[in-house]
């Protein structure tokens, strides 16, 4: 059960006009974006539609299908759970009350508004990211967000982190298929010890995984060293913004301000 | 194998503006101490293993263990990343992990990225190193397990902060959001505290020159005995009271002026989150906003520089 690379890559290569976008156009897009729907006022329903529009819109020129960020949204849905109590603000008028345990709870109207607002946002937001890293290569994310004056000691750690999350994942694999190999068990009986002896396990594991990994990181150093490593990563790819670049960030713009304009103007 | 979010992410949406840009300010501030002190203490040698090392961290994360009824405990990694590496480079490295799982898996959200790096980066890295850093000349076996009880209170006090931060954003009721996170994150802080001990121990026994107390001295001030220990106490105080009187905490914060609208959270200084002479518009939240980050910066940075003086 090796892993590779592309089990953790959440890139489609695909020809499309937001494909070839400039990877900083997209990355400062998708973050505007989300502030955007940060700023919406709870039940601004048309702002909220129209920016549900903007993604359907990215979707269908990412050549990606129009529901393909729709189909993926859903992860953030446990946390949800969170909101749930957004449901009984005592702000609102009670709609219905109910006993849950030693708590008297009233489901009001205010209530009803603000989860579904909650919601409504975050499932905004998550559509956006997911379109971001399906047409990006996460180098050009990491590349832009040096590009946009993210420290390049963070962007650095984070282009080796990437790098290496395959190596290291495989090192996991192993360890777990090597405890799995050794935790044989009979039909009817219980396998392994106690929780206790199973977390313990597991916390070797991670001491051992932990002493694999730092040993690479020597070996990679030295490594790099001999190819002539200075401290900083070079790339072939210059990213020059292109007149359509500046063109698609215009739009999005325009399209961010008119939704907050509907959102907040009634 | 797939990966499972956890519930310390927050994702986007479920914080409010003033809440995430208060908290993207700490931990910028942070960061950039972190970044500075990195940057002065430790050669370019330093980058690819903090990178490796960060990849340890996503990658341990998967080495679940079997609970019961098909749950798994789960590590988070960073007292442990703290305690091996050093505060700083602890910092860097949970950054690291947390920008990765927020951009490629969408596990946190981006504007929200402040608060969950503040939560489970520098937050675990003050009490993990704080209270790890009061023990350094002691015996393994203390040294080991101040460590587990490190790595147990600084889940607690991750999900306590996190508690509070949606509390604060008006996501969540207090009394309910405050138990069910703090009792949910006792347990797996468990889990936490075993993991790191075990993994402690191991590393003691095949590299002991790793944690060294010399080498773990200069990785991080005596200030950092101040910080986990103040936080430590905090945390230690707040969480029943918490959880025990959730409606005190309440009338605390009533008694204050926070709760005027129940909603918008502790800004009076700036009515109703908006900016008076621009009205009630999206401009004059932004301007809001933007004030707010910016003297919770301010402050940062004179605390910042009263502390790099005295050391």
């Amino acid at each position: 059960m090796s892993l590779h690379a592309n089990a953790f890559d959440r890139y489609h290569a695909a020809d499309s006009r937001i494909h070839r976008l400039d990877p900083r156009v997209k990355v400062l897009v998708t973050a505007l974006y989300i502030l955007s729907n940060a700023l919406l006022p709870d039940g601004a329903w048309l702002a909220f539609g129209a920016a549900w529009l903007v993604v359907l819109v990215a979707n269908d020129l990412s050549s990606l299908g129009l529901w393909y960020t729709l189909r993926r949204s859903f992860l953030a849905l446990p946390f949800a759970l969170a909101a749930v109590s957004a449901l009984f603000s005592p702000l609102g008028e009670p709609l219905a009350a109910f006993r849950f345990l030693w708590m008297d709870l009233a489901v009001t109207d205010f209530g009803i508004l603000r989860f579904v607002s909650i919601l409504v946002r975050s499932w905004l937001s998550v559509q956006m990211a997911i379109l971001l890293v399906a047409t990006t290569p996460f180098p050009d994310i990491i590349h832009a967000l040096e590009h946009l004056r993210v420290p390049r000691i963070l962007t650095t750690i984070i282009a080796f982190l990437y790098r290496y999350l395959f190596v290291l994942v495989d090192e996991v694999m192993r360890l777990l298929r090597a405890r799995e190999a050794r935790s044989a068990g009979l039909p009817g009986h219980r396998r392994g010890g106690s929780l206790f002896w199973r977390a313990q396990v597991a916390g070797s594991m991670a001491g051992q995984l932990f002493i694999r990994s730092y040993e690479r990181s020597d070996r990679i150093y030295n490594a790099m060293l001999s190819r002539g490593y200075t401290g900083h990563i070079r790339t072939l790819n210059p990213h020059v913004m292109k007149p359509t670049d500046w063109r698609m960030l215009a739009f999005a713009l325009a399209a961010l301000v008119l939704i907050q304009l509907v959102g907040w103007i009634r | 194998m797939h990966y499972s979010p956890a519930y310390l992410h927050i994702p986007d949406g479920f914080l409010n503006l003033v809440i995430s840009l208060i908290f993207w300010a700490l931990t910028a501030v942070s960061v950039g101490f972190a970044i500075s002190k990195t940057n002065k203490s430790l050669g370019e040698k330093q980058v690819p293993l903090m990178g490796v090392m960060a990849a340890f961290i996503f990658a341990a994360q998967m080495l679940n263990f079997p609970v019961a009824g098909g749950t798994s405990g789960h590590f988070l990694g960073g007292a442990l990343a703290a305690i091996v590496l050093g505060p700083w480079a602890g910092i860097l490295v949970m950054t690291a992990v947390i920008a990765v799982q927020a951009l490629l898996f969408q596990d946190g959200g981006l504007l929200v990225m402040g608060a969950n790096i503040f939560n489970m980066g520098i937050l675990t890295a003050m009490i993990g190193f704080g209270l790890y850093r009061t023990v350094l000349t002691a015996n393994k076996g203390v040294r080991v397990g101040v460590a587990g009880v490190a790595a147990w209170l600084s889940t607690v006090a991750s999900a306590l902060l996190t508690a509070l931060q949606l509390w604060l954003s008006g996501t969540s009721r207090l009394e309910i959001v405050m138990p069910a996170m703090l009792g949910v994150h006792v347990l797996i802080g468990l889990g936490e505290a075993i993991i790191t001990v075990a993994a402690l121990a191991f590393i003691e026994q095949t590299r002991p020159d790793l944690l060294n107390a010399e080498k773990s001295a200069g990785q991080g001030g005596r200030g950092w005995i101040f910080a986990g220990v103040a936080v430590s106490l905090l945390a230690v105080l707040l969480s029943p009271l918490a959880s025990a009187d959730p409606d005190g905490l309440e009338r605390v914060a009533e008694d204050f002026g926070f709760l005027e609208k129940g909603l918008s959270a502790p800004y009076n200084i700036i009515p109703d989150y908006t900016v008076p002479f621009l009205g009630e518009t999206a401009l004059s939240t932004i301007v809001a906003g933007v004030i707010g980050a910016l003297v919770v910066l301010g402050l940062m940075i004179l605390v910042g520089r009263s502390l790099r003086k005295s050391s």
